[in-house]
């Protein structure tokens, strides 16, 4: 994986990330709203570098329920991006764009609202990516969506190993969305070693020895 | 007064009996427990990566299967238990995404649950139970007193190894 650590390159790509997470988000509120066809609110989005022990707490514990949907990303830089909301909030969303009206709040989600949920995982990242890509002129194409609804801490299991693979923590944009409800929604975004230095020379940032 | 010790991910403690000992969430990680059934101290590593030598940046021993263990072991020791009566249990190594199996490096889950039983193996310490891989998250609670390791899942029963 070369020498590269994340908590040293840390500095730059939170900047990065930052402004990622400001037009990033942005543009997913719209996309959220054409979708579901209501008015979306979003707050600032707070980007994060936290150490492993502490990702599921800030999530409301390691056992909370959330949703995840992960895709691969390949062209120009290769790695993978997550999108995670609560499971309550994800059930606000899929009644929403199912229009099946309100289901309770611990109702499974079968085949067809799976799908539903990936297509929310799919225009939200696909909006990050889109960002990202105007910013950098890099070429990003994300893979089909997988879904996982879990604990928390099981989830962000897999982004915090790929995150382990470079350092000791793990970097986040938290976003919340408002249409009647808050929904919190947390994107991680890992591009492998490689990518890191793309998405920074990209951006003209460089004399960084990796 | 009993208590349950709680463990991050990339982490580790120890525990002695009435005390138990638990972490939350396990998914591709890899949680192991140790005790000597006489003493009855215990301990639980959740490790995240299967080997320390494959990574240039591994100062952080709880990380990784290789290092978690000793370091385990060591602490275990050093608390009173025997060396030579030492047993394990572990859980966890899932696969969260289908995507996970195409890819070798993202199928870490079971990477990590073979460094695990090699580590051990290595170490001479008999894994007396293990309840690993599939899709799903597991958060495990440890009690030395017994041996007992509760495996909790969303949607499915308690169940005790």
């Amino acid at each position: 994986m070369g020498d590269l650590s994340l908590d040293d390159l840390s500095n730059q790509y939170f900047d990065v990330l930052k402004e990622l997470g400001n037009i990033g988000a942005g543009n997913a509120t719209t996309a959220l709203a054409q979708m579901i066809g209501t008015k979306v609110d979003m707050s600032v989005p707070q980007v994060r570098l936290l150490d492993f022990k502490d990702v599921g707490d800030m999530m409301g514990g390691a056992e909370q329920i959330m949703a995840g949907i992960y895709l691969a990303v390949e062209g120009d830089i290769d790695g993978s991006i997550m999108f995670l909301l609560g499971k309550v909030a994800a059930r606000h969303l899929v009644d929403k764009l199912m229009g099946t009206g309100h289901k309770d709040d611990d109702a499974e989600f079968d085949e067809v609202e799976l799908s539903a949920l990936k297509e929310v995982g799919n225009i939200i990242t696909g909006s990050y990516l889109n960002s990202l890509s105007m910013m950098t002129n890099l070429k990003l194409v994300p893979s089909i969506p997988f879904v996982a609804i879990d604990m928390a801490g099981a989830i962000l299991s897999v982004p915090a190993i790929q995150f382990g693979m470079m350092g000791d923590k793990i970097l986040l944009i938290e976003n919340q969305f408002f249409d009647e409800v808050k929904l919190s929604g947390y994107f991680i975004m890992l591009p492998d070693v490689d990518g890191y230095k793309k998405i920074l020379s990209s951006l003209g940032i460089t004399g960084i020895e990796l | 007064m009993s208590q349950i010790i709680k463990v991050g991910m990339a982490d580790l403690n120890i525990c002695v009996s009435p005390d138990g000992i638990t972490t939350l969430g396990l998914g591709s990680c890899v949680g192991i427990a140790v005790r000597d059934p006489v003493t009855k101290i215990g301990g639980l590593a959740h490790i995240m990566l299967p080997d320390s030598t494959e990574i240039k940046n591994n100062t952080n021993i709880p990380k990784f299967a290789d290092t978690g263990i000793e370091e385990l072991i060591k602490q275990i020791v050093a608390k009173g238990a025997s060396r030579s009566r030492l047993v394990a249990k572990i859980a966890g190594g899932a696969q969260m995404f289908a995507f996970q199996t195409a890819n070798t490096s993202m199928r870490v889950g079971d990477r990590n649950v073979q460094a695990t039983l090699k580590k051990l193996k290595e170490m001479n310490i008999p894994v007396l139970a293990q309840d690993t891989g599939d899709s799903y998250g597991r958060t495990v609670i440890f009690y030395p007193e017994n041996g007992n390791f509760v495996i909790r899942a969303v949607g499915k029963p308690e169940k005790i190894i």
